[in-house]
């Protein structure tokens, strides 16, 4: 299979009014800044002391006092899920950095050299692939027990391959472009063609994958904590509270459907944000013209 | 072909034996005494002693290597230290409960998603599309366990139609067995089927603006059989590949997902092992789960070469 | 009575106006020649008689394919028609079969989807099909797929999926673009003995006046969506009465004027080729096991003088672009040796190649991929400068682009500009800027016109003489075109399979080849007075 790159030719002015008719965009956008604003917004203000036990006010439903209830200690749910979406991005935007700071030179460097180096590096990928992020995860926290220090790892190792994919994939759609044999034929090294043209024009399909796996991040993030081996406590995160709302469902439904809610808007928003750049960046919307 | 198939075998099996390195060696760097993280603090130096001979540890690492190695070839996992029986046995005996459920969410995945993916593609930026994809753009955001806890809330608790959790066995009959795997397999596939139907949905476009198609509808035939003879299987080879992934995040899937049913499979037996630092079982359950995403990633090489003609002829 | 009649038909897509009152008309037997330069909307007007437009477009008008109204005609019907009444064939052959199944299987689909026939009468019609069309049963079972064939075969394939029913009008859509002329000749002869056979109408659609010229009996020469000029086929290109088709025409046939001043051995030689071989590994057969290795380039010598103008011409894969890639150091020989201005350039480091990358820059085909869509004008055309001793300052820099532009015939403020802002033929010049900025001795031009219209190809090949005289830079063209290496080139080197077969002045080799692959590829090379000489003879 190759993959068909087709590099938009536009200046940004240009992308960014087609980006803001671009409903997926748009939506995709709002939503995600509307979560990094309310994370950021719990470091200085959220409605109770997240960290304060009220066990007087102990699953309580829903009310104008506390919007989405509390849980079993009487922490108010809506200040634990502005908390929580800190840990959550922290979490999911580290593991995407690591995937993308070793994953995209990797692949970048199999693409241009090819042969052996590019054969080991992708033997090394399968390898990688092998073991499902929560797979690493338990083999982590197995050893060196869980925390969300771990959980970052493992999520970040697992995306590790799948970025040096991408870019290789994406460098082996450029690099038999003709503006590449002319800068070869202008002197230039292969490291040099790699960052001076591969990468830049490789960029949009990273970006893309990049708010996907910041997506899975979150949602792996989640899941590792829901089992007790991501974020410990008394830290709020949404996988943790939903691991205390699974005992209380019959009691206290509210405890599971506000975090839940949270991870879908978020994780949503971020998808939506992701196919709205590959929409304005893909050229078929724009050959069809 | 057969040259095809030597090296995605051979490929293969590299990459099942640098696992099983990479897996050993995480047991090999562990700080301190795999014996002493086992046995607790509280254990004797006699206690700990038996226990480093019973695991082996007091041979030369590429010995031991060799020894589990050759062990897991003939299946002989070693022994819990918790249960006190062949970690083989506990693994089989849990078996029988997460393959079926990975194998049922596979297939519930694969039926809804395919249709849906075929319709959408069919009926491409019209209303039928739109609607279908908003539904699958949410379906991929919602983590499968808080959608576990919503069916449990919706079935179990309101509507009492199936049981919340556990799992009767299969000596009380396929029927109530497959009922309670039921919800697990349904909060399993939903997710993983709204991805697949994107993949196939845009897999399937993308091929509709090939060449070859405006070939095949110049000879007169209707879009509907276009799309049936000559889209779909061309389309095939990124929707297998994204379904050899998903097997993957199936199965850990599958081992998040039966805590939230109690249901006494793999995952269970992991969590129950990390919680009571059995690292045999530990390890072996890792290992058996990641040569089945070595095998399946071999079978979607085979079923490469048998969509496709240009591979077999290599 | 017209088999189809095409009257007043406008399209528009969206808000875009493609079409704007075409009329056309083609009889039972009758070859009809559609000509015009890209966008002027004969490709679309195929796929508006064919109804296989994309859901936005609108058209008004008529158009009436044996009594029936094509444009009022159901989706049902329109399916009974096509590949039954009205059989079409594709400018790309490698994309226009279905790569997972096999040829028979596609041949046959159409007969058996329009007769109802069962699998076996369906793929015994197919196995006639595919040998009428030139594909014995013993070479190309039906069991064959696509990947196996040939750009020519697999055209010769699409063909017989078009013809299998004797339709009795047949679209081809330049079909002969993408291969090279002694395949394109084939393919044509194909064609014409279908028609002749079959009292089939074709309506032939292409950019090559003189192919449209050998094939058709009358033509029709559109632009922008609107007939220029309809009629005679000899009678129009003869008197050229419209002023486009006059250019056209022109354009086609166009020579530079440039002094011949250069003869080869008459100084030190540019470049030498010596007994240059490069071969590619065979195909892996087994884990272990490889096929017998490809040969490209078989034990070729040559040698260039400076300011020289030498074509390579031959057919596709014959080995003439692994030729230049080595003689601009991006691949290297098995054995053998390149030198340039005396020094060899193989085995060398890039860092020791950089005085002869000074001095040897290339143009390439494809105006659109030739750039990086992502930077200036000023960067790319700039690129070369990497290999200078010592980097420009920035503001020596821009000077020097603005030099190079100004040469081209482009303007110094296009420096700002991204690549995308510029058309075709404009691409072309930066591409021949660029080359040209470090002052080079020699430059290596791959097919630099083959993607171009004619009335820019024109143009291009203008700069290319002006430079040649200007600069005395020496050019080696490689190319397919006979006509490009007629205007351009003191001399000629024919290849094929690997080996140059023949070499000589330009005017000589193509006015009286001497090997069997020289021969072959003027005899099939489109020439538009030839052919119009030979219209007009037979019209008596």
């Amino acid at each position: 299979m190759t993959l068909h790159i087709d590099i938009p030719d536009e200046n940004l002015a240009g992308i960014l009014v087609k980006a803001f008719k671009n409903r997926s965009f748009l939506a995709g956008f709002v939503i995600t800044a509307l979560v990094a604003a309310v994370a950021i917004l719990s470091f200085f203000w959220t409605p109770y002391d997240v960290t304060n036990l009220v066990i007087s006010d102990k699953t309580q439903a829903p009310s104008l006092a506390h919007w989405f209830g509390t849980d079993h200690f009487g922490r108010d749910i809506l200040s634990m899920i502005m908390v929580g979406a800190r840990n959550s991005i922290a979490v999911a935007l580290v593991a995407v950095g690591i995937g993308m700071g070793v994953g995209v030179p990797l692949g970048a460097f199999a693409a241009a050299r090819g042969g052996f180096a590019d054969d080991v590096l992708m033997r090394l990928n399968d390898l990688v692939f092998a073991f499902p992020a929560l797979l690493s995860a338990i083999m982590i926290t197995a050893i060196f027990g869980p925390g969300a220090f771990n959980a970052i790892i493992a999520i970040g190792i697992f995306n590790i391959p799948v970025f040096a994919r991408v870019a290789r994939a994406g460098a082996l759609a450029i690099w038999p472009r003709e503006f590449i044999l002319a800068a070869r034929a202008a002197g230039k090294s292969r490291t040099l063609i790699s960052i001076e043209h591969v990468l830049p024009n490789i960029a949009t399909l990273l970006l893309v994958q990049g708010t996907i796996q910041f997506a899975l991040g979150i949602l792996a993030e989640a899941g590792l904590s829901y089992v007790g081996l991501g974020t410990q406590p008394p830290m709020p995160s949404w996988g943790r509270m939903l691991f205390d709302a699974q005992t209380r469902m019959v009691v206290a439904p509210w405890m599971a459907i506000f975090p839940g809610m949270a991870i879908v808007v978020t994780v949503l928003g971020l998808n939506l944000l992701g196919d709205g750049i590959a929409d304005i960046l893909d050229p078929k919307s724009r050959r069809q013209r | 072909m057969t040259a095809y198939l030597l090296k995605r075998l051979a490929i293969a099996v590299v990459t099942l034996v640098l696992a099983s390195m990479v897996v050993f060696a995480v047991l090999e760097i562990i700080p301190g005494d795999p014996a002493r993280l086992m046995l607790g603090l509280n254990a004797s130096a006699d206690q700990i002693e038996l226990l480093r001979n019973q695991m082996g540890l007091n041979a030369p690492v590429v010995l031991r290597y060799l020894h589990w190695a050759g062990g897991l070839l003939s299946l002989d996992f070693g022994r819990s230290y918790t249960y006190s029986v062949p970690v083989i046995d506990l693994v089989r005996e849990r078996l029988v409960v997460s393959l079926p459920l990975a194998l049922m969410a596979l297939a519930l995945s694969t039926i809804i998603a395919i249709p849906v993916g075929l319709f959408s593609a069919s009926r491409h930026g019209r209303a039928g599309d739109t609607i279908a994809m908003g539904a699958a753009q949410l379906g991929v955001a919602v983590p499968n366990f808080w959608f576990a806890l919503m069916l449990i809330y919706l079935f179990a608790v309101w509507l009492r139609l199936v049981p919340g959790g556990g799992f009767p066995g299969w000596s009380a009959g396929v029927l109530p067995a497959l009922k309670s795997l039921l919800l697990p397999a349904v909060a399993l596939a939903l997710p993983q089927a709204a991805i697949l139907a994107r993949v196939t949905r845009s897999a399937l476009i993308e091929v509709l603006n090939e060449d070859y198609i405006r070939t095949a509808r110049a000879k007169g035939l209707p879009y509907r059989l276009v799309l049936w003879r000559h889209a779909l299987r061309n389309a095939m080879i990124p929707v297998v590949t994204i379904l050899g992934l998903q097997f993957a995040f199936l199965l850990a899937g599958t081992i998040i997902i039966e805590n939230v049913f109690y249901l006494p499979g793999l995952g269970r037996l992991v969590f129950q092992a990390i919680n009571q630092r059995d690292l045999i079982v530990v390890e072996s359950v890792v290992m058996l789960l990641v040569a089945a995403v070595i095998v399946v990633n071999f079978i979607v090489d085979l079923s490469y070469a048998v969509v496709d003609p240009r591979l077999r002829g290599r | 009575m017209s088999l189809l009649e095409i009257e007043k038909l406008s399209l528009t897509i969206g808000s875009t106006r493609i079409l704007r009152d075409i009329e056309l008309s083609v009889a039972p037997g009758e070859v009809m020649g559609l000509v015009g330069e890209s966008g002027s909307g004969k490709s679309m007007t195929a796929l508006t008689v064919m109804q296989l437009l994309p859901w936005a477009a609108h058209t008004s008008g008529h158009i009436t394919f044996d009594g029936i109204d094509i444009l009022a005609a159901s989706e049902d019907q329109m399916c009974a028609l096509r590949g039954d009444d009205i059989g079409m064939v594709f400018q790309e052959p490698m994309t226009a079969l279905n790569p997972v199944k096999t040829i028979g299987e596609q041949v046959a689909e159409g007969i058996r989807w329009h007769t109802r026939a069962s699998r076996a009468d369906a793929e015994e019609r197919a196995r006639k099909m595919l040998d009428r069309v030139g594909l014995p049963a013993a070479q190309f079972p039906l069991s064959r797929y696509p990947h196996e064939l040939s750009g020519g075969q697999r055209q010769r394939v699409v063909i017989a999926i078009a013809c299998a029913l004797k339709p009795k009008l047949l679209i081809a859509d330049e079909p002969t673009t993408a291969l090279d002329v002694v395949l394109q000749a084939q393919i044509l002869d194909l064609l014409r003995d279908l028609v002749a056979e079959n009292r089939m109408g074709l309506l032939l659609i292409s950019h090559d006046l003189a192919v449209v010229t050998e094939m058709a009996d009358r033509i029709i020469i559109l632009r922008h969506g609107e007939v220029m000029e309809a009629g005679d086929t000899a009678r129009t290109l003869s008197e050229q009465l419209h002023p486009y088709t006059r250019q056209l025409a022109q354009a086609s046939m166009h020579v530079p004027a440039r002094a011949r001043t250069h003869d080869s051995g008459s100084a030190k030689p540019l470049l030498q080729v010596e007994n240059v071989t490069r071969d590619y590994p065979g195909r892996r057969t087994s884990l272990l096991k490889r096929a017998a290795p490809i040969r490209a380039v078989d034990d070729v010598s040559f040698s260039m003088a400076p300011g020289q103008s030498v074509a390579l011409v031959g057919r596709s894969g014959c080995g003439k672009s692994t030729l230049a890639r080595m003689v601009l150091a991006l691949d290297g020989p098995t054995s053998g040796a390149i030198r340039f201005r005396g020094d060899t350039l193989t085995g060398k480091s890039e860092a020791e190649l950089k005085p002869a990358r000074r001095d040897m820059q290339v143009v390439f085909q494809d105006p659109y991929g030739s750039f990086d869509p992502r930077q200036k004008v000023e960067r790319l055309v700039a690129e070369p400068l990497h290999v200078l001793e010592k980097k420009p300052v920035p503001a020596a820099r821009r000077e020097m682009v603005a030099h190079a532009l100004h040469e081209v015939g482009l303007s110094p403020g296009d420096m700002d500009k991204y690549p995308h802002e510029f058309s075709g033929g404009q691409r072309q010049r930066l591409s021949i800027a660029r080359a040209i900025i470090t002052r080079p001795k020699l430059v290596v031009a791959d097919e630099p016109v083959s993607a171009l219209d004619v009335s820019i190809r024109a143009q291009i090949l203008d700069l290319f003489a002006e430079l040649n005289q200007k600069l005395g830079i020496a050019y080696l063209f490689i190319t397919h075109d006979l006509t490009v290496a007629r205007a351009i080139t003191d001399e000629v080197m024919v290849m094929h399979d690997g080996k140059i077969v023949e070499r000589g002045r330009t005017s000589e080799v193509l006015d009286h080849p001497q090997s069997a692959a020289a021969k072959a590829l003027v005899a099939a090379a489109p020439d538009l007075h030839r052919a119009i000489a030979k219209r007009l003879q037979e019209q008596g």
